[in-house]
């Protein structure tokens, strides 16, 4: 049973990362589809756990979910097989792209393609972070952390001062914690849920 | 030595970058830009070539800038880099500390991180309108070029997109596929741009 565990681990991995189109989110129904519905490896219960935990750590949410479930089912050889089956088609399929990609975009009608492309791929950042919004916990505190940033980043950078994204990551986090204990200072013991 | 410099950046994006594929976008922008390695349009089509084939977008963008700076081998290490730090810490958290993202402060340090990604993400969007489409040029140059004419028809696509986008997940309310957008766009492009 073990045995067939890590080639499993490693094509099912090999076959979500050839099919999902669309990042991270779209990864994360087929993971369920194939983790807690077809193969029962995992409960429901601990799936949104999975789910959770790679959405709320740095890095893609695919690699991040690939790892946890490789670890779980068998431990960090898993882990290494489960996260390199998730790389591997991504990897393979860019990287002959960029063999030809210069050679390709300098045919003209391809290259006003792209000009047009460009514009598609603006819209779609843009409405990444719309949806993200509308998703976004409202409260005062997490609309000025996300109005200092706006502001703050579009005149940095029209100013051309560099300011890096991660001291930007980390204030807001910094930021988080300094509103979480003021309130636990505030309300005693008992603010523990900020 | 420029694989010790591709691992090293992605890897600080790899650790740095919250909130899924789009969440790097700001910190692959400004990492491509500081060491020259892309220009604003190839960054826009590098992400369209992402978003259009299979797989993280993230482990995509390292890939492509990988192999344009360093070959096969850039493409692995930068690929490796970008892939390390979720490895780690996903390993860490599921060997030790399972209870971790339960910590109030944790919890805490996550609720400031997510608005400010947000914020980044919108940040990004509107600084890559200006330069793309208001005629702000290539941005850290701005001050001694100035401005120049805006692009009309990139304005003209981007109102035809949205138009598009937003009436069709009015009638099947669902959202619409990103290829479909760069599909049309496409399009959009072929007919309004030739020469």
């Amino acid at each position: 049973m073990k045995s067939k565990t890590i080639p499993t681990l490693f094509f099912t991995m090999l076959k979500i990362g050839l099919f999902t189109f669309g990042g991270g989110y779209a990864m994360i129904a087929l993971l369920e589809n194939e983790f807690v519905t077809k193969r029962r490896w995992l409960e429901q219960e601990e799936f949104l756990d999975v789910a959770a935990i790679a959405e709320s750590t740095p890095g893609p949410i695919a690699i991040n979910s690939a790892t946890y479930i490789g670890f779980k089912q068998a431990g960090i050889l898993g882990s290494v097989v489960a996260t390199l089956g998730m790389t591997l088609p991504s990897f393979c399929i860019i990287y002959a792209i960029s063999l030809f990609f210069d050679a390709f975009l300098s045919l003209t009608a391809v290259a006003c393609a792209f000009r047009g492309i460009q514009i598609a791929v603006l819209y779609l950042i843009l409405s990444a972070g719309l949806r993200m919004l509308k998703k976004m916990e409202k409260t005062p505190f997490s609309w000025a952390v996300l109005l200092l940033t706006l502001i703050g980043m579009v005149t940095l950078t029209l100013l051309s001062v560099k300011l890096s994204t991660i001291v930007y990551i980390l204030a807001g986090g910094v930021a988080g914690v300094a509103l979480w204990l003021i309130r636990r200072l505030r309300h005693g013991k008992k603010g523990g849920e900020a | 030595m420029i694989y010790l410099e591709l691992f090293l950046t992605f890897l600080r994006i790899g650790a740095f970058s919250f909130g899924g594929g789009y969440g790097m976008i700001s910190l692959i922008r400004e990492e491509a830009l500081a060491h020259g390695w892309l220009t604003e349009d190839a960054l826009l089509n590098m992400i369209a070539v992402a978003e259009s084939t299979p797989g993280p977008i993230a482990v995509n963008m390292a890939t492509f800038v990988g192999s344009s700076q360093g070959g096969v081998l850039g493409a692995a290490i930068a690929t490796l880099g970008v892939v390390l730090p979720s490895f780690i810490i996903i390993l860490i958290i599921a060997m030790a500390l399972r209870g971790l993202m339960k910590y109030a402060g944790v919890k805490a340090f996550l609720g400031g991180i997510r608005p400010c990604v947000v914020g980044l993400i919108l940040a990004t969007a509107v600084t890559m309108l200006l330069s793309r489409v208001g005629g702000f040029g290539d941005l850290s140059t701005l001050r001694e070029v100035g401005l120049t004419a805006p692009d009309l028809r990139g304005a003209v696509i981007l109102v035809i997109l949205a138009l598009v986008a937003l009436s069709i997940r009015k009638l099947t309310k669902k959202p619409v596929s990103p290829i479909f957008l760069i599909l049309l766009s496409a399009v959009m492009g072929m007919i309004l741009y030739v020469p």
